[in-house]
């Protein structure tokens, strides 16, 4: 699938669910994108609403495919994405 | 092994402390430790405790997540049983929150899993709390560096 745009399931919990304006989403970004880092650069500039999720100046935390992941991860089509708030349970 | 349960419903500390024991002879203590809502008052309004907290969480991911950290403390410790139940949903100052109990066969390893447990589930499960004030308002709770370092010293 090199070069070729690809899916995946993008979702959105806390104040960013709020920001954002849905819990989840499917994207296609470019092949260009490959780490998560890639993936919040790209969102960032998709709409002013995913751009505030980002330049809140907040930490961020992800998981990928319900795992707890960093920005280095790498993606590949059909993973589910979530972006949140430090957690806090308990 | 583990029991382990993410629910809106309220538990019986009680109950679920006779269903680790049930039938076990081996058991020789347990640790518990059940969180609940606290009537926190906003710094600028200190005659004005919330009115509730709404817990909100990753469905997909949270049993997963504490999963892996029953697993942590079962590495680390000797234990004979185990219980997590965490609640969300909205709740009002007074009612639990959290539950979790470690069975083992000695007081030391039965009270450190149940601190290392709660220590993880703060700061590892993907839980959010949003705190509702009296006036209607409402806005989510910040991460503690305090909850970080406590999880911090069972690394």
């Amino acid at each position: 699938m090199s070069g070729q745009p690809f899916s995946l399931t993008v979702l959105w919990f806390a104040w960013l669910k709020e920001r954002v304006g849905t819990g989840e989403e499917t994207v296609t970004p470019p092949a260009t994108v490959r780490t998560v880092a890639d993936l919040m650069t790209w969102l960032a500039g998709l709409d002013a609403r995913h751009a505030t999720a980002f330049g809140a100046g907040k930490t961020i935390r992800c998981a990928v495919n319900q795992e707890f992941a960093d920005p280095a991860t790498v993606l590949a089509s059909g993973d589910e994405v979530a972006f949140f708030p430090p957690v806090t349970g308990g | 092994m583990a029991r382990i349960s993410v629910q809106t419903e309220d538990f019986d500390v009680g109950a679920e402390l006779a269903a680790l024991t049930a039938g076990r002879t081996d058991i020789g203590g347990i640790g518990c430790f059940v969180g609940v809502v606290r009537d926190d008052k906003p710094h600028d309004q200190p005659d004005k405790p919330i009115a509730a907290l709404t817990l909100e969480h990753y469905p997909a991911m949270t049993l997963r997540a504490i999963t892996r950290i029953v697993e942590e403390a079962e590495r680390r410790w000797s234990l004979l049983g185990c219980t997590v139940i965490h609640r969300v949903g909205r709740m009002e100052p007074g009612a639990n929150i959290v539950l979790v109990l470690a069975a083992s066969a000695h007081r030391g390893a039965a009270l450190d899993a149940t601190a290392f447990l709660i220590d993880w589930l703060k700061t590892k499960a993907p839980f959010w709390k949003r705190e509702e004030f009296p006036d209607g308002g409402s806005s989510w709770v910040e991460a503690k560096e305090a909850d970080d370092a406590a999880a911090a010293r069972w690394a």
